[in-house]
């Protein structure tokens, strides 16, 4: 198996976008290819995950190859839910790794603002099972709430804990010019002041409004090569060094015990054993924090902290910017904004920026290991990646 | 025999009960205070409007122009039974709510415009305007529309207003939506917040001077125009851009 790197990366800004969603997908791909030096592409992956639902448009991928003068590329969707992004990384690391292709773009992009809240989430209930949770009403936010309040009872997680992931991302994404969200909020605003309660009602309790993330319009962009094409490119080298990929039960309630995301688990120890290192090494990471309560269990299952501690580093501010592991430097899916498909590639997108040293305001020091988890479904589809600056 | 033509035009006077300021924290920990303003201040907050009548985004032209109009028609002595409040935050303009007594039973809301978005800088300005009307003016009901669907979620979703379609509203004779004091009532511990007496250094703060606000809505980027100009040979929408850039610039 080759060796493969990432040349080059694009993004838009998350908010809504009034522009057809293979522009949205084709900006930062152009971005990413003068990012690389590259005109020329073997394959293009488009990660989405509703635009046949959402935007009355399939076959995408057709349209943003035409639309970015790549014909007569290969060009072909993937669709994985919330994991879209991560999973077409995976696609096209293998066919670069494979040797079948030396050159695969891989673009990320959603529109969800397209339709109203109430319809974006109905949308994305559909990832959940169709018979047994979707039919009663389920949706994201309140499986989120359901498993959070398990979680606050198991391992003493508060609903303080939750906020201050919200003020610790929606912070951090102050930093980043393509974030969604440019407010700042604080605990007291949030949960202590009197006005707490209006300006951050329950949602599905315990979780707030805060600890959502927004519904966000927008693309991202990677270019994956091989070894050989990666030497031509005057770019600091960042090798997508492991993936690992796991699934859990479609029901969350088949579950045995519901407060593990086994799959998270098992799909970051995957990609921790083919890049032959420890989660101790990881320098930054970006985790799926559509809900806060998943930063805190994600950063416990993919190993950085024992099962049950998450929070508490949290508290002693191991997770700041400023901390020994930083997560979600670009503000996460809550601050950052979270357009489903594009996620799992913007997360990658923010690392690989993070490894090079081009994070700006947001840089971590001396980052050369970094890592992202996309979680799909709610935990039953999960892709980690870890990528290693190598020069 | 002389005629005072413009003792003719103005509305008949009829002061209006006042509201008492009142403050609150908003999410980002910063503090807003929300006060009646009477004529003389009006003046102070016209040029803060008139730029959003240029923003065509979430409706902000049509709201803007017609709170420009009917800002300036208190201040000329053209509306009758008219009230603004504005909320402040360190002394900038946040938002602007207005409104009318159409009899003593009956308030017709006007406008809610958030100079600045998010934090629910809007909504907590619309509570306090309802508070107004039904606590302090004691209207049975208030008659109110939404020009944006995000009034609308504000507005008649979160307080579930009643239907009062057969009455046209002043706002563009549409049918209006109404709030009774019932409804106030079942929304008072949720939508509904503040604190009085505001501080006293807090209050003269917002009563030296109503500030620019630091972060008004501006019109939209098109964040795309370099990309589509590649593969549109008319260049039409770098053009846009150029223009719509050129515009903020020389407003700056």
């Amino acid at each position: 198996m080759r060796e493969v790197y990432v040349a080059g990366i694009g993004i838009t800004t998350f908010t809504r976008l009034e522009y057809p969603l293979s522009e949205i997908a084709a900006y930062p791909a152009m971005m990413a290819l003068k990012d690389a030096g590259i005109t020329d592409v073997d394959h293009l992956y488009v990660a989405n995950m509703g635009s046949a639902r959402v935007n009355h448009q399939t076959a995408l991928a057709s349209a943003v190859v035409d639309s970015l003068s790549l014909t007569p590329a290969g060009a072909a969707v993937v669709e994985n839910g919330p994991a879209s992004g991560a999973s077409a990384i995976k696609a096209g690391f293998a066919a670069v790794a494979s040797g079948m292709h030396d050159v695969v773009l891989v673009t990320g992009a959603e529109r969800m603002r397209e339709v109203n809240n109430l319809e974006a989430t109905d949308f994305i209930a559909t990832l959940t099972h169709p018979l047994a949770e979707y039919i009663y009403g389920v949706t994201l936010p309140s499986h989120a709430a359901m498993f959070t309040r398990l979680y606050m009872e198991k391992y003493g997680v508060t609903e303080r804990h939750l906020a201050m992931v919200a003020v610790k991302n929606q912070n951090n994404a102050m930093l980043n010019e393509f974030a969604h969200l440019h407010q700042p909020i604080t605990i007291e605003g949030i949960l202590d002041s009197p006005e707490a309660m209006t300006n951050n009602p329950y949602v599905a309790e315990p979780l707030r409004f805060f600890d959502a993330c927004p519904v966000s319009d927008g693309g991202a962009a990677v270019i994956l090569v091989s070894e050989d094409v990666a030497k031509t490119i005057d770019r600091p080298l960042v090798r997508l060094a492991g993936i690992g990929q796991a699934t859990d039960t479609h029901a969350v309630h088949e579950r045995e015990e519901p407060t593990d995301l086994l799959a998270v688990r098992r799909a970051a120890a995957q990609s921790f054993e083919m890049a032959g290192l420890t989660p101790q090494e990881v320098d930054v990471a970006e985790l799926h924090d559509a809900f806060t309560i998943l930063e805190i269990v994600e950063s416990e299952e993919v190993g950085f902290f024992p099962k049950g501690e998450g929070h508490i580093a949290l508290e002693k501010g191991e997770t700041a910017l400023d901390g020994s592991l930083p997560i979600n430097p670009s503000g996460g899916l809550k601050g950052k904004g979270h357009p489903v498909g594009a996620t799992g590639v913007a997360q990658a997108h923010e690392i690989v920026a993070q490894l090079r040293g081009e994070a700006g305001d947001r840089q971590v020091e001396g980052a050369r290991v970094g890592f992202t988890c996309n979680f799909g479904g709610f935990g039953n589809n999960v892709v980690c990646l870890t990528f290693v600056r190598e020069d | 025999m002389a005629v005072d033509l413009e003792k003719i035009l103005r509305p008949v006077d009829n002061p209006l009960k006042p509201f008492e300021p009142k403050y609150m924290t908003l999410a980002s920990g910063e503090t807003m205070v929300i006060r009646q303003i009477d004529r003389d201040e009006v003046a102070d907050v016209l040029p803060y409007i008139e730029p959003l009548q240029h923003v065509e985004r979430d409706y902000y032209d049509v709201v803007a122009a017609r709170v420009f109009a009917e800002l300036l028609g208190y201040y000329r002595y053209r509306m009758q039974d008219e009230y603004v409040l504005v909320a402040q935050i360190k002394g900038e303009l946040a938002a602007v709510v207005n409104g009318r007594q159409v009899s003593p039973d009956l308030g017709m809301s006007l406008h809610t415009i958030a100079l600045r978005r998010g934090l629910r800088i809007g909504a907590h300005a619309f509570a306090a305007k309802m508070e107004y009307h039904i606590d302090v003016l004691g209207h049975k009901e208030v008659l109110i529309v939404a020009e944006s669907p995000i009034g609308f979620r504000r507005w008649m979703i979160e307080y579930q207003l009643e239907k009062r379609f057969e009455t046209s509203h002043e706002l563009g004779g549409v049918p209006s939506w109404a709030l009774t004091k019932e409804l106030f009532d079942r929304a008072r511990s949720t939508l509904v917040v503040g604190r009085r007496p505001v501080p006293p250094d807090l209050l003269a703060q917002a009563e030296a001077a109503i500030l620019p606000p630091s972060d008004p809505p501006t019109p939209p980027a098109d964040l795309l125009a370099a990309t589509r100009s590649l593969y549109d040979p008319t260049a039409t929408a770098l053009i846009a851009q150029r223009n719509l850039l050129g515009r903020e610039a020389d407003r700056a």
